[in-house]
């Protein structure tokens, strides 16, 4: 029989606030479920014998002696209650918590470490409410029935003693096994191994592999490592990591047949990524201007760029929405930890700056059908800050910039985009930091967290179509803090010239990072069974392809070795020798003594067969502008367009993250009289030692995807590019990341026409406005599978979204501006023309229409225009600048004046119009390239100089008083309304929970 | 002569570099070193007149926000207290001060702990600028000078309470009360956002009997630059390049430091 447990229980002081407990009494009442009190206590259960001396030591340490009281193996007694709620992580779910506690037992005694492990849960105390309504409530609230359990007992009966003594240990005794997968089979069954197996393979893929592997000199070759003619299990999960969407980017690499209806035009695209993204950066890199800049591009897991003699730049954006939909919290938290890590595995490692994050979900308040296994988009939503605020606040990252759009389709997948910005030293002692060196006989060590089943086929299945039975352990759960002291030791090791190349364990686990890596020395062999695990039984395969967060894989120099592990020893970080590196041309992984897989690296890597696509482009004319009558009464419209989801404050939800971390903020997300307007873009001092800046910034809009993609994506260039125009930046060195998020186009030739049409404006305008793209990542399924109300079968697709973020080196953070007014008197500027563009505009979609007049971009006036913006903020003669975006003008003045806590009055007649006959058009249209300036009137003169031959117009000026004038375009009245009235709608649409 | 701070980091604390460039600003020598250093002797506090304790997240709060880590330095017990005796200064930022509590810093004449940081009332994390009043009755050497402060804050555990009101009574008596949150006229601050945690008499931080340990939730560091002030451009719109030249709170402070000892 298993030793005793020995428990500890711990909770707050009647007296004092127990805030855990009332979110839980808020969270249940908005379920409908009323409670009369609720308290909390949370439980750690040692798995290992301690004596009652040590238990009660650690019961010393572990309780405030100021707010908390404990028990120790006995159940607490918090009061009077009906019942007690538990909710516990399922076996293998990662518990800091409870790796903490056991460390800190450890200390206890003195440095030993115990066989077992301590396991965390939380208890809630519930007086009132059924325990049929806490059952639906908790599952509903409380818990992610994928990761974590719960269960309600009636407190009075509940036996105390045994009730402490469940804990979710791994049991797992499978016996190791090497399966081999017979390739010689009809179609049908090819498919069945594909999908069975959750390999996510194709029919054309399948046979290619069964191909290679009917070769007879492979079958002389595998005889040699005692293998069977046929796949191992290893070997074809090896392959379908390798080969997933998500690694590979098939649709990307693939031959593309684009004909145009409207046009007539056809042609073939070989590849859209070459063709396009990468072509548009070659074009532009061969320029005087981006020569010396472009350091490393497209080939690592960041790009880098320079930024001063010392050090470069990188920049990675990557879409964690899979994971997301299914548990959000732990979804978005890794998706941001494992950004992280692409920037800790760019050349031979690099310090991290700041993240960004751009969220698409479904509408808040959707109440509409939901399918089974799919979560209200509030939950994700609510699940997902928290993700991103323990992800960078654990991590000393700050979480600088970012951006919500609503839109229900997004309710099956959303869409989670993870941003991170470092920085690297150019050269460390005479070498340069981008370049990765590896010869064979370099070890292959893995550094951090240890291998779990937590996301075993991450890859696969996120290059997939959501279903309702996708296998939970996709969900992989993050321990930010090992992330931490992994990062301070790998870059106190780099520093000290010990690391020679260094990547992530991200999508596809060891297969991918080392598999990676051996491409540069030529070969190498895993040894799967020197991995650290986190529990015994876990099969080679899975070994191999899982995807534990918190890890690294580099290589290190034989005679570097031993102060490599001696330091990371020091940092408390665990680093194993799980490989070597070759040049034997061949992949393999052994187990024991054992080959387990022996690949061809060129097969491997390179065999996957192209695939290719029809694309056709039809427009869609809506022919749906909606009838606005009353042209003067358009307060109203603004105040409602002001608290719609996409323009309202996000405030509240935001400042739960800390954007100040590392003490070089400066352009902060809000702004204003009140620190409370929406910023631009954010401005960092990267170095404190000097007054050079970063600007991050970003362009997303899928509500213009409806009408034409391409015209979408170049809004979403120039969005992101104006925005750093408008924080004080100029357009000399503004580079891209690139983010595609599609729904399938496999079968949809109008889909896939639309990402044709998105990436020739990538090409089109980045060579344009001379902006190059140094890294990007696409998610290829955004759709969701499920049955519908009746029993049949339905799908949800996101829509088509290009998100383009922005990073900009500022010479000196001390020209940024801000985006609010600053004194009254100042005059009002409109800068850029104003057209009848009202297609997929925020107003439209507020009247239930998409319309067909999208903005379109000229990039060749904006560009004169954005440099003699630069010009003028460098002079410093703009007290406020913003950029118009969703919502157009009128939202745009709204916030200028409420922000700065100033009234205003404009006349909309002055303005630079084109086409524009109503004043609603004037206020709401989104034409691009304009921004709402202010300017100390002594200084409008220098300033109109320096906008030269720009288009622009004096519309008015700050008032001293709180009133808000808008006079239409025959001058009388449209909108009067007080700034905090107006402040008050955009402001009141989210509350901090 | 430059006097030497120490600057303690690692496993998941992380302000070390704001707090490591306002020190050298103020004019001090500086060394940065893990924690894990520390624990192994590979620093010694010896060489230091000065201690900071950064701000972050160390052992993720798991526990209970600095209570790990607090464990883990109890070790070094006698080389702290030896340190304290040398006439030196210690300033404990957010986890840091959270760990300093939980270290017994603050403990009374018995040497038992009645004070402690706490979960925010409002139960979650905030990051947002604060107005502050130093407390003229302060024995506090660090905010010597100093009168009102704008700061940032950063975290979910910083509501200060003590265990009865005699531990805050005899905060006030002994003069350990370093400054309070306050609302725009000055009063002290009760509620949310003004007084970002619900912390007892508004207090933000403390110091120790001498005056010689600060323990502060506000972060001085992140204030090392005018451009760090979120008001930063409505400033340069009334002051013009002047804005530049005015002295960061944040750096106040560390001047104070560093002037300790010359």
């Amino acid at each position: 029989m298993a030793q005793k447990l020995n428990t500890l229980q711990i909770a707050t002081k009647p007296e004092f606030t127990d805030s855990a407990a009332n979110a839980v009494k808020k969270d249940f009442s908005e379920r409908g479920v009323q409670t009369k009190n609720v308290r909390s206590a949370r439980l750690i259960k040692f798995d290992f014998g301690l004596s009652e001396d040590e238990l009660l030591k650690l019961e010393k340490e572990l309780t405030d002696p100021v707010t908390e009281f404990s028990s120790a193996n006995d159940q607490i007694n918090p009061g009077d209650f009906d019942f007690v709620i538990e909710v516990s992580k399922k076996p293998g779910v990662a518990d800091p918590q409870g790796r903490t506690a056991k460390e800190i037992a450890e200390t206890i005694l003195n440095g030993e470490t115990p066989e077992g492990k301590a396991y965390t849960s939380t208890q809630y105390f519930v007086a009132g409410g059924t325990n049929e309504d806490l059952q639906r409530a908790a599952v509903a609230m409380l818990a992610n029935p994928l990761i974590e359990d719960v269960s309600v007992y009636d407190y009075r009966t509940w036996n105390r003693k045994t009730g402490l003594q469940t804990i979710p240990k791994v049991v797992n005794d499978a016996r190791i096994k090497i399966g081999y997968v017979d390739l010689g089979v009809d179609d049908d069954s090819l498919i069945g191994i594909s999908t069975k197996g959750e390999l996510a393979l194709n029919l054309r893929e399948m046979r290619g592999i069964g191909a290679e592997y009917r070769k007879a000199e492979f079958a002389e070759e595998r005889k040699l490592f005692g293998l069977d003619p046929n796949p191992t299990d290893v070997e074809l999960e090896a392959l379908a990591q390798t080969w997933s969407e998500h690694c590979k980017h098939k649709i990307f690499n693939g031959l593309v047949n684009y004909v145009d209806n409207e046009t007539g035009e056809r042609f073939v695209v070989d590849s859209l990524f070459k063709t396009f993204i990468k072509g548009s950066t070659e074009e532009l890199a061969k320029t005087d201007k981006w020569k010396d800049v472009l350091v490393s591009i497209f080939k690592d897991n960041a790009g880098i760029v320079k930024f001063n003699d010392k050090w470069n730049m990188l920049m990675k954006v990557e879409t964690h929405n899979s994971p997301s939909a299914k548990d959000p919290y732990g979804g978005a938290l890794t998706g941001v930890n494992g950004c992280h890590r692409d920037i800790m595995g760019a050349g031979i490692g690099a310090e991290l700056l700041a993240s960004t994050d751009v969220l698409c979900f479904g509408n808040p308040d959707y109440n509409g059908y939901l399918p089974s296994k799919m979560l209200h988009p509030d939950r994700v939503r609510k699940g997902v800050f928290k993700g991103i605020e323990h992800a960078g606040n654990k991590t000393g990252v700050p979480t600088v910039n970012g951006s919500v759009f609503f839109h229900d389709s997004f309710l099956g997948k959303p869409l989670v985009f993870c941003g991170s910005v470092g920085m690297i030293p150019a050269e460390i002692s005479g070498r340069k930091t981008e370049e990765k060196v590896i010869e064979p006989g370099h070890l292959a060590v893995m550094v951090g967290g240890r291998v779990g089943k937590d996301g075993v086929h991450g890859a696969t299945f996120s290059s997939g179509t959501l279903r309702e039975t996708s296998p939970s352990s996709a969900v992989q759960i993050g321990d930010p803090i090992v992330q931490k002291r992994a990062y301070d030791f790998l870059i106190k090791a780099r520093n000290l010239g010990l690391i020679d190349a260094i990547t992530d364990n991200g999508a596809g686990g060891l297969s991918s990072s080392i598999g990676e890596l051996a491409q540069i020395s030529g070969g190498c062999e895993i040894y799967l069974d020197k991995v650290p695990l986190k529990y015994d039984g876990m099969q080679p395969w899975e070994i191999l392809i899982s995807e534990s967060q918190e890890r690294m894989s580099a290589a290190i120099r034989p005679d570097k070795l031993d102060e490599f592990l001696e330091l990371s020893k020091k940092y408390r970080v665990e680093s194993s020798i799980v490989g070597k590196f070759t040049n034997s041309g061949k992949f393999h992984a052994t187990y024991g003594d054992n080959f387990v897989a022996h690949l061809d690296m060129e097969f491997l890597h390179n065999g996957v067969p192209r695939m290719e696509l029809e694309a056709e482009w039809q427009r869609i004319t809506h022919n749906d502008d909606p009838l606005i009558t009353d042209d003067y009464d358009l307060t109203s419209e603004l105040t409602r367009i002001l608290a719609r989801p996409n323009i309202a404050s996000k405030e509240k939800l935001v400042r739960k993250f800390d954007h100040e971390v590392q003490g070089g903020s400066a352009g902060k997300p809000f702004t204003g009289a009140k620190n409370d307007g929406p910023a631009d873009a954010a401005v960092l001092r990267p170095f404190l030692d000097s007054d050079e800046g970063i600007i991050l910034s970003h362009g997303i809009n899928p509500l213009y995807g409806q009408i034409d993609t391409y015209h979408m994506t170049a809004n979403a260039i120039d969005e992101a590019i104006r925005s750093v125009i408008a924080v004080g930046g100029d357009m000399e060195r503004i580079v891209f990341n690139d983010n595609f998020c599609w729904p399938s186009p496999l079968e949809d030739k109008h889909k896939m026409a639309q990402l044709v049409r998105a990436n020739m404006a990538l090409h089109d305008y980045c060579i344009e406005y001379e902006t190059p793209c140094i890294s990007g990542k696409d998610s290829m399924t955004i759709d969701t599978d499920y049955t519908d109300q009746n029993g049949n079968k339905a799908r949800i697709s996101g829509l088509p979204t290009v998100l383009m973020s922005a990073m900009a080196r500022m010479d000196d953070v001390k020209s940024y501006v801000s985006m609010d007014s600053k004194a009254a008197g100042d005059f009002v500027y409109v800068l850029g023309v104003t057209k009848d563009e009202m297609g997929g505009s925020e107003f439209y979609d507020m009247h239930g229409a998409i319309g067909d007049t999208v903005p379109i971009v000229d990039a060749k006036s904006a560009k004169n225009l954005y440099k003699s913006v630069s010009d003028a903020t460098k002079k410093g003669l703009i007290a406020s600048i913003h950029d118009v975006s969703q919502g157009g003008l009128g939202v745009a003045l709204a916030e200028t004046a409420f922000a700065g806590g100033y009234g205003m009055d404009v006349n909309l007649s002055r303005l630079r119009a084109q086409g524009v006959d109503r004043n609603y058009k004037a206020l709401f249209s989104e034409s691009a390239s304009r921004f709402v300036v202010t300017i100390d009137p002594t200084k409008a003169d220098e300033f109109e100089k320096t906008l030269g031959n720009n288009p622009y117009a004096r519309v008015g000026y700050v008032s001293s008083k709180d009133a808000f004038y808008i006079r239409g375009l025959d001058g009388h009245v449209a909108i009067a309304a007080s700034i905090y009235e107006l402040k008050d709608s955009w402001q009141s649409r989210f509350g901090w929970n | 002569m430059k006097p030497n701070a120490l600057i303690i980091t690692g496993n998941g604390l992380n302000t070390e570099k704001e707090i490591d460039y306002s020190l050298r600003t103020a004019g001090a020598q500086t060394k940065i070193a893990t924690i894990y250093e520390l624990l192994d002797n590979d620093v010694n506090l010896k060489d230091y007149h000065m201690l900071a304790l950064c701000g972050g997240f160390s052992d993720g709060d798991d526990l209970g926000a600095g209570v790990a880590t607090a464990k883990r330095l109890g070790k070094l017990d006698d080389e702290l207290r030896e340190f304290y005796r040398r006439d030196t200064l210690i300033y404990d930022v957010c986890n840091g001060f959270q760990i300093a509590v939980k270290l017994g810093a603050f403990d009374d004449e018995n040497s038992q702990r009645d004070v402690t940081l706490t979960n925010n009332d409002a139960g979650f994390f905030y990051n947002g600028w604060v107005h502050l009043k130093v407390d003229p009755n302060s024995k506090c050497v660090f905010t010597r000078g100093l009168d009102n402060l704008y700061l940032p804050v950063r975290h979910g555990e910083g509501k200060f309470v003590g265990a009865n009101d005699e531990a805050i009574e005899r905060l006030r008596r002994n003069g350990q009360v370093v400054m309070r949150y306050v609302d725009d006229r000055g009063n002290v601050a009760t509620r949310f956002p003004d007084n970002p945690n619900g912390s007892i008499d508004g207090i933000a931080g403390i110091c120790d009997k001498t005056g010689r340990i600060f323990g502060t939730m506000p972060h001085f560091e992140a204030f090392n630059h005018m451009t760090n002030h979120p008001q930063y451009t409505r400033l340069k719109r009334h002051f013009g390049r002047a804005a530049d030249e005015l002295e960061p709170d944040g750096i106040k402070l560390f001047r104070n430091m560093v002037g300790y000892f010359s």
